[in-house]
């Protein structure tokens, strides 16, 4: 619980991960880490630095690239009384170690008919931004969000990224939880005794009455901001966070198209069978009837993501795509 | 610690394999009869491998195996008719009907599957083995697969992984030659597998894996290094399925006569030939070791054929651990 000596102090979302990780490591000693340069390196984004170092490497284990070997390793030794948190270094090269993941994370307590828990948590940067190219630049979240026994976490906030990962490790289940590489750098304040927070339901970021934008990850800064823009044109959006895509927080999404009664979803996936596409069917399914408009997706341009600059930028959703779609389904469209 | 050859031992490893035998040939009637449906892949011809490595492991040791795994299973004590309860898709069953033939499943008896994708277990082995290393504990885990899963990234992934680690793990091949339906020197440059796990600087040995006591004794010593903290291991254990490779199996790939040549080194009747050579087994004793496990075997068809259905209401029950406490 927060105590009334905290104070607001000044960090990255890069150093709230990082207190996060090792906060967990001393709460905890069935807590270890590994993956691809989690150690000597200190994380491909910096976010284990210096831990190798302070916890050792027993519990800091740098692994080699084999993504299928170590992923599988910590369902495991979570099958085996561990806490492991492995660190995918990219979303990219999880495709190499879903086997393990869709195979045999998401099914063998089901399977089993309810006999093991993998308390098992999967780190992994996502996202474009970066000029990284189409095999560095995926946003597969939506992919994992399918599949049932998986528990899917995109902390977007400062809170989120210092207080999801000691949830997930409490979760007796798989839990994935993505790090936008746009965030990484966002500097804010966070309270000093920040710690734990839920990861069943969605936040509301940005309150208002006319229409909800809706996103997750890294979209949600741009989608603040075009909430602003909008603001400055009177036109007042609710910004949904959706935090986490599985278990899915569908009533406050709906509360939320309720009172506005129109609703724009963001997303950096494709646009074709995407989380967004996930998101529409639920608001058709249940509020219907309370729609004026008709729901509006941002989504990428259905193309691998190019390098050039100009050329990635016009794949990725921007803010300005989010205020004209969120100027035409109020009806304002110049 | 190597297996002194006693009378009893050879009766034990008898009925082991004879009881496997007979499993697997009611289960072929029963798939005939609809009883059991799905994938059905039985292990007659390589239950030497199923006796001799189980009989090597202790209760503290872990058992990860294939699609393949319902003389594993036996072998390592999970109770026929739960394995016979989960095959007619019973509540009753070692998974509550979920898994079938190729996903069974016995925390108890610290078996983790039943892995039907091939080479999939490996890594979960790797890992099961990395928990009790970190922990400290004293265990083995075994890890079994088939000829084909040296094909896969994930064996070389975890050869490297476990060796370079030290794991605790003991990898054991079950080489019955045939991927399915293709032969191994179709689909590997390399056909010698102990090679593959020396070049990850892994001990190696190959065994004649239709002789049970061979098996165990190479098991045992195996699991001995591996308990020391030696490092992980790898055996080959040249077996051969006897059976189609699944109940949807032509067998166009394979000549009627190595089928037949290898029938005669069955190990079934090797084991039991030779006690009888050595006056430890006579036919009447056979004929009551037959009835002991037909008798076994009929009670577990028969808890099975009374066994029940799970709620439809529970379907979706254990997708997901609720309380903390499930993860132990």
């Amino acid at each position: 619980m927060p105590g009334s000596d905290a104070v607001m102090v000044r960090t990255t979302w890069r150093e709230a991960m990082r207190s996060a990780l090792r906060e967990a490591l001393q709460a905890d000693p069935r807590v270890f880490l590994m993956g691809e340069d989690v150690g000597h390196y200190g994380g491909c984004y910096a976010v284990s630095r210096g831990l190798l170092e302070e916890f050792g490497p027993e519990r800091i284990r740098d692994t080699p690239l084999s993504e299928s070997a170590f992923v599988g390793a910590g369902i495991g030794a979570a099958l085996n009384g561990m806490r492991p948190i492995v660190e995918v270094m990219t979303v990219n090269f999880s495709l190499l170690a879903l086997d393990q993941i869709v195979n045999n994370a998401a099914t063998l307590r089901h399977m089993s008919g309810g006999q093991f828990a993998i308390p098992l948590v999967i780190r992994m940067a996502t996202g474009a931004g970066r000029q990284l190219a189409a095999q560095h630049s995926h946003s597969l979240e939506g992919w994992y969000a399918h599949v049932p026994g998986l528990k899917v976490l995109c902390p977007a906030t400062l809170e989120d990224a210092r207080g999801m990962l000691a949830s997930a490790l409490a979760d007796p289940n798989p839990v994935i939880l993505f790090e936008h590489v746009g965030l990484y750098n966002v500097e804010g304040t966070l309270r000093s005794d920040a710690g734990a927070v839920p990861i069943d339901r969605a936040a509301v970021r940005r309150a208002g009455t006319q229409l909800s934008l809706i996103a997750y990850g890294g979209m949600i800064p741009r989608t603040l901001e075009a909430a602003e823009k909008l603001a400055a044109q009177g036109i007042d959006a609710e910004v949904i966070d959706l935090r986490v895509l599985r278990p899915l927080d569908t009533a406050t999404l709906v509360a939320s198209v309720r009172k506005t009664r129109r609703a724009v979803i963001v997303d950096e996936g494709w646009r074709s069978g995407s989380f967004a596409a996930e998101i529409s069917a639920r608001l058709a399914e249940e509020a219907f009837y309370e729609l004026d408009a008709p729901i509006a997706r941002v989504c990428s341009a259905e193309v691998p993501i190019p390098y050039a600059r100009h050329m990635e930028l016009a794949a990725l959703p921007q803010v300005e795509a989010i205020v004209g779609a969120a100027r035409e389904v109020v009806g304002t469209h110049a | 610690m190597s297996a002194a050859p006693s009378l009893d031992d050879d009766l034990a490893r008898l009925r082991g394999m004879l009881r496997i035998r007979r499993f697997e040939e009611r289960a072929a009637e029963l798939y005939g009869a609809g009883k059991i449906r799905g994938f059905l892949h039985l292990c007659v011809g390589e239950e030497a491998v199923a006796v001799g490595v189980m009989r090597a492991l202790t209760e503290v040791d872990a058992v990860v195996s294939t699609y393949r795994e319902h003389g594993h299973a036996l072998a390592r004590g999970v109770p026929p008719d739960r394995i016979m309860a989960e095959m007619f898709g019973r509540a009753e069953g070692c998974c509550r009907g979920r898994g079938g033939s190729m996903h069974l499943f016995d925390a108890s008896h610290r078996f983790y599957g039943g892995n039907a994708i091939v080479a999939g277990g490996l890594p979960l082995a790797t890992g099961l083995a990395l928990a009790d290393k970190m922990l400290g504990r004293r265990a083995v885990t075994a890890c079994l697969f088939g000829d084909g899963a040296v094909a896969e990234g994930e064996f070389h992934e975890c050869m490297n992984l476990a060796a370079l680690w030290r794991l605790p793990v003991l990898f054991l091949c079950e080489n019955n030659l045939y991927a399915m339906g293709t032969a191994l020197a179709l689909t590997e440059s390399q056909v010698d597998l102990c090679a593959k796990a020396r070049s990850y600087d892994m001990p190696a040995d190959r065994v004649d894996g239709m002789d049970v006591t061979a098996v165990e004794r190479a098991a045992l010593a195996a699991v001995a290094t591996v308990r020391a903290g030696e490092g992980p291991r790898f055996l080959e254990l040249a077996t051969y399925r006897f059976r189609a490779h699944s109940m949807f199996d032509a067998e166009l790939y394979r000549e009627k006569r190595e089928v037949e040549r290898w029938k005669l080194r069955d190990p079934i009747a090797a084991l039991s030939t030779l006690m009888k050579l050595g006056g430890a087994l006579d036919d009447a004793g056979f004929s009551a070791l037959e009835s002991e496990v037909g008798a076994e075997l009929d009670a577990a068809v028969a808890f099975a054929e009374a066994g029940t259905l799970e709620p439809v209401e529970d379907l979706t029950r254990d997708v997901y651990a609720t309380e903390a406490s499930d993860a132990r």
